[in-house]
Formats: C-alpha cells, sequence, structure tokens
C-alpha cells in the first residue's frame, strides 16, 4: 500500500512539473515588441551589461513602464562585456556598455544615451584636493608611493583599484593613459583590486590613505569619500560635460540590427527629453543636447 | 508488486545518478573551457607564470596558487588549535549543559552565510589591521583570521564525534592504570581520534581553500605573490570571483582554467581525506 501511494506521489509530482514546463512556451509565444493601437506599446524585451548602466536603466524602464503598462523590461548586469557580446549574439534585445565599442565590435548598432564621468576619489580625512592627469598616472604606475610627494600628509598610499575586464577600469586606464598601446595596463599589481563600486568606496572611507575611483553618479551619491579635481578643474557635472574634466566615458546602449518594436520605443524615449531628463536627474550628463 | 519494487528501485537509482552526473557535467564543462588557453599556454607555464594580465593575455597563476596556499595555511595554523582544543572540551570536559549551549551556538556559526563573514572581515578586522601595522589592512592575515573561523565549525563537529567515538574501555584502561583525566586525553584519546582529527583538519582546509566572497572582500587581490603575511593577496576562487563578471573570450577560459587547478586541489584534498583510516585506534 505504502508503495502505491509513492507512486501515485511520484506520478502527481511529474505530472506537476509537466504542467509547469508546458507554460514556459506559452509564455514565449508573447511577441516582442507588439503594437496595438489603443495601449501603445506592449511585449516584453530583455537587456544585459554594463553593471554603471544597469540602474540607469532600471530608473529609465520604471518610468518608461508608468506610461507603457503592458510591457516588460527585463534589466540584468553582468558587464560591459557581457552586454556587448549578449547583443552581437542576439540573446537580449538591447545591450548595455559603459565603454566605447572596439573596432572589431562595430558592426553593431549604438546609441549614446548619457555620458559619465569617473571620480577620484579619496577619504575625506586626506588633505589632498587637487591632482594632475601625471600625478594620478605616477601614482597609479607605482612611481609616486607617498601622499607627501603630491602635497599631503606623508603615509604610504593605498591604491585601489578595479579588478581587469571591468569596465570602470578599463575607461579609467584608458583615460588616465596607464594603458598604453605598446605597454598595455601598467597599473602597479600590488593595488588593492576591488570587484565592485561599492567595494571601493567602502575601501576608500576606511583607509585616510587610500585614492580610488568611481563612477561620478556613485561617488557623488555617496557618503564618507571626497571626490578630488583633477588638473584644476573639479569633478563636477559642467566640467565633465563640457570636457573640461578629463576623466569621462559614455554610456551605450546596442542592439543587434536597426531596433524594432519595444526596444525602438524603449531607446526613442531614452533618447527623448523625458528620457534624458531622468538621466539628468541621476547625475549623468544627457548624451543629446 | 513485485513490478511496483522495480520501479522504485529504478527511480531511487536515477536519483543517485543525477548526483554523479553533476560531477561529471561539472569536471567535463570546466575542462573543455578552461583546456584551450592551458594548452596554448602550456601547462608549466600557466601554473608558474607569474604575471597575470589577462586583458595583455598574459596567464600566470602561480601567485593566485601561492596566495590559496598561504591563506589557507593560515587559517589552519589559527584554527586548528582553536577547534580541536574546543572538541576535547565539549567531548571530554564539558558538563551536558554547557555542551547543549555550545552546540548550537557552533551549528550557527556554520550557518552564517560567507557574505556576512566578509563584511565583518571588512569592517572589523581589515581596519583593525590597518590601524595595528600601519597598512592597508587587506591582507593574508585577514583573510586567514576570517577563514580560520569559517573553518571552526567543520573542525569541531568532526574531530568532536571522532573523539567520541573512542572505545570507552581505552579511556577507562587509561584511568584505571592511574592516569589523571588530563594524561588519559592527552596519551590515549586524542592519539586514538588522530585519523579523525586528520580527516576534520583536511576537510577543513577544502572548506579555506573553496571559500570565496568572504576572501575576495577583505584579501585585497592584488595578482601578486605576497611578500609578508601582511601583503594583499589574490586567491585562486578569488581570482575566478573577481574577474568573472566582466571577462569574456580568452579571459574567461583563463578563469576556468583557474577552475581546472582549482579543482585538482580540491580533489587531491578529498581523496586524501579518503584515504585515512576511518576507525578509531587503527
Amino acid at each position: 500500500m505504502r508503495i502505491r501511494k509513492i507512486l501515485a506521489f511520484i506520478c502527481a509530482a511529474v505530472l506537476l512539473i509537466g504542467a509547469f514546463t508546458g507554460c514556459a512556451p506559452a509564455e514565449t509565444k508573447v511577441p516582442a515588441g507588439n503594437k496595438t493601437e489603443e495601449d501603445g506599446v506592449s511585449g516584453s524585451i530583455t537587456m544585459n551589461g554594463s553593471t554603471s548602466v544597469q540602474p540607469l536603466a532600471e530608473e529609465l524602464a520604471k518610468v518608461f513602464k508608468d506610461k507603457n503598462p503592458n510591457t516588460t523590461i527585463d534589466i540584468q548586469g553582468g558587464g560591459s562585456g557581457v552586454g556587448i557580446k549578449s547583443a552581437a549574439d542576439g540573446v537580449v534585445d538591447i545591450g548595455m556598455s559603459s565603454r566605447d565599442l572596439k573596432p572589431e565590435e562595430k558592426s553593431l548598432k549604438e546609441f549614446k544615451i548619457a555620458v559619465d564621468g569617473i571620480a577620484v576619489i579619496v577619504n575625506p580625512n586626506n588633505k589632498v584636493e587637487d591632482l594632475s592627469t601625471e600625478q594620478i598616472f605616477k601614482i597609479y604606475t607605482g612611481e609616486i608611493t607617498d601622499w607627501k610627494e603630491v602635497g599631503g600628509d606623508s603615509g604610504e598610499i593605498t591604491v585601489v583599484t578595479r579588478e581587469e575586464g571591468s569596465g570602470t577600469r578599463g575607461a579609467f586606464i584608458e583615460l588616465t593613459k596607464i594603458e598604453s598601446k605598446s605597454e598595455g595596463d601598467r597599473t602597479v599589481a600590488s593595488a588593492i583590486t576591488q570587484g565592485s563600486t561599492g567595494a571601493v568606496i567602502a575601501t576608500i572611507a576606511g583607509d585616510p590613505n587610500a585614492i580610488g575611483y568611481a563612477s561620478f553618479g556613485s561617488a557623488k551619491e555617496s557618503t564618507g569619500i571626497k571626490m578630488i579635481s583633477i588638473d584644476g578643474k573639479a569633478c563636477t557635472e559642467e566640467n565633465i560635460y563640457s570636457g573640461e574634466y578629463k576623466i569621462s566615458r559614455p554610456f551605450l546602449m546596442l542592439t543587434k540590427a536597426e531596433p524594432t518594436g519595444l526596444a525602438k520605443a524603449f531607446l526613442d524615449f531614452i533618447l527623448g527629453e523625458e528620457g534624458q531628463t531622468v538621466i539628468s536627474g541621476h547625475n549623468y550628463l544627457k548624451a543629446v543636447k | 508488486m513485485k513490478a511496483c519494487e522495480h520501479m522504485i528501485q529504478l527511480i531511487l537509482f536515477i536519483c543517485a545518478i543525477i548526483a554523479v552526473l553533476g560531477v561529471i557535467l561539472i569536471s567535463y564543462f570546466i575542462i573543455n573551457e578552461g583546456y584551450p588557453v592551458i594548452r596554448k599556454v602550456g601547462i608549466w607555464e600557466f601554473i608558474s607564470g607569474q604575471k597575470w594580465a589577462p586583458t595583455k593575455e598574459i596567464y600566470g597563476i602561480y601567485p593566485m596558487i601561492a596566495g590559496s596556499l598561504l591563506v589557507t595555511i593560515g587559517a589552519l595554523v589559527l584554527g586548528v588549535p582553536i577547534g580541536i582544543g574546543c572538541a576535547i572540551f565539549m567531548a571530554e570536559l564539558a558538563r551536558p549543559r554547557i555542551v547543549e549551549i555550545l552546540k548550537p551556538g557552533i551549528e550557527l556559526l556554520a550557518g552564517i552565510p560567507s557574505v556576512i563573514y566578509g563584511l565583518y572581515g571588512l569592517t572589523v578586522i581589515v581596519p583593525f589591521i590597518r590601524k595595528v601595522f600601519n597598512n592597508q589592512g587587506f591582507s593574508v592575515l585577514a583573510g586567514s583570521i576570517v577563514l580560520a573561523v569559517m573553518i571552526l565549525p567543520t573542525i569541531i563537529n568532526v574531530s568532536e564525534s571522532a573523539i567520541r567515538s573512542v572505545p570507552k574501555e581505552y579511556k577507562e584502561a587509561s584511568l584505571s592504570l592511574g592516569s589523571s583525566h588530563w594524561q588519559s586525553i592527552k596519551n590515549v584519546i586524542v592519539p586514538a581520534a588522530h585519523s579523525g582529527i586528520t580527516a576534520a583538519v583536511i576537510l577543513g582546509m577544502g572548506r579555506a581553500i573553496g571559500e570565496t566572497m568572504a576572501v575576495i572582500m577583505i584579501a585585497g587581490n592584488s595578482p601578486l605573490v605576497p611578500e609578508s603575511l601582511l601583503s594583499p593577496v589574490r586567491t585562486l576562487t578569488g581570482n575566478i570571483g573577481i574577474e568573472m563578471g566582466y571577462a569574456s573570450g580568452e579571459h574567461q577560459q583563463a578563469l576556468f582554467a583557474t577552475g581546472i587547478v582549482l579543482f585538482v586541489f580540491v580533489m587531491l584534498l578529498n581523496i586524501a581525506a579518503n584515504l585515512i583510516p576511518k576507525k578509531a585506534g587503527e
């Protein structure tokens, strides 16, 4: 009798699993970016890529969804590399990148949605207020190792960087010339390497001798750190926008082909006045004037 | 009824196979993804190379192998004496009431997610080391301290049950020959339980070498062979964990190749643990 009960249970479980898997194809039948006259757009799209662009994309999707309630925009992280690759492979409808495309990636359709400055950050107790790109270069390549060499109190500099492959690191080493064509990435190997913006900020906030970098948007929102000026130009919106602040980078949305349906509607929204207002509201700089 | 029995047998067999299949599939996947890089670089160059610069296609994981071993040995040096001491106390000395309090406490320690250990290390241990040694704080030492606490439950539980499973007669014989309780523990019980205690240490070592999240948060992750216990360090797991998010192409394969090396390490530890005779007193 007991065995029969177990069998019945197993049968029920198998049926239940069947019922669930049966659901999946039905869901995917919803056409992506289907336009209906009375509701505007509907359907669902997926996005992934740069974890720097991700929070902004989520905010944009929220505002977009308020206006187009029948839409679903699924946004994942993964990093710029993942976003570019996923868009190229057609795995997602839109990929996100926080670095410029390499020549071999240029086959993608790219939409510049915003500009992000990279803030160089130090502990608030640090006396140093300004560094030249030259000094930053020397600190990150290990030529300058003590704060007193750049006008601060004596103390060994704790260099904090992001992991290789990170979009923020890629943009930072390129914009500060730490990376050169012939010699590659010359970041000093003993630098503390952190895997996220949050970890970098936590490190800087805890160590009076630390120097690091993070996107302007994240740094501006964070407490316990101090943004320093570069070559006499403060890390402010105007200076990044005008290009006087040297360390800045684009935020890109990428599609495999000319976007259609919901993907197009979403990109149009982002590049439109409303989307750009959301972008400037989050301390990023508008891509279009 | 007979058919029914067979059915059940088959279903249970499938359940058993799924676990094994999981191991086989994962091994196949890791080796399949990682091997091309090892072949391209050369196995010896890969494990003895001093420089890790994946975006420049330089793949040497010697600093990470050294880092993993250093942090793990540090964790064992700190964790094993405390763990075995605690096990002896619980099995031999503590009153049942105290064991009742200690036991759930240790189980709770095992249940704390590793990210919480990492957070604790980042906010307490790293600043402490920074203050005492006046350096960056992220270091082999910080990693070893946190890992030592993390491997305590494994070491305590396994060695406690090893000590408890020493036949009562051994202790009784020792005591009746006139030795004190401590002498019996030191000269009879612990030596008799040594195989179980060794297994505990090896299992703890496996846990330490495989830990990722907590270590990433507190070790500093510099891809350099640490000069001292106070230097930042990157472990094999940390190398994979920290770079996986943004890696693509060959860089990603190199991380899988790191995984192969880690896999071999953990497998050797497991084999070592299995080779130890199970019964007390052998």
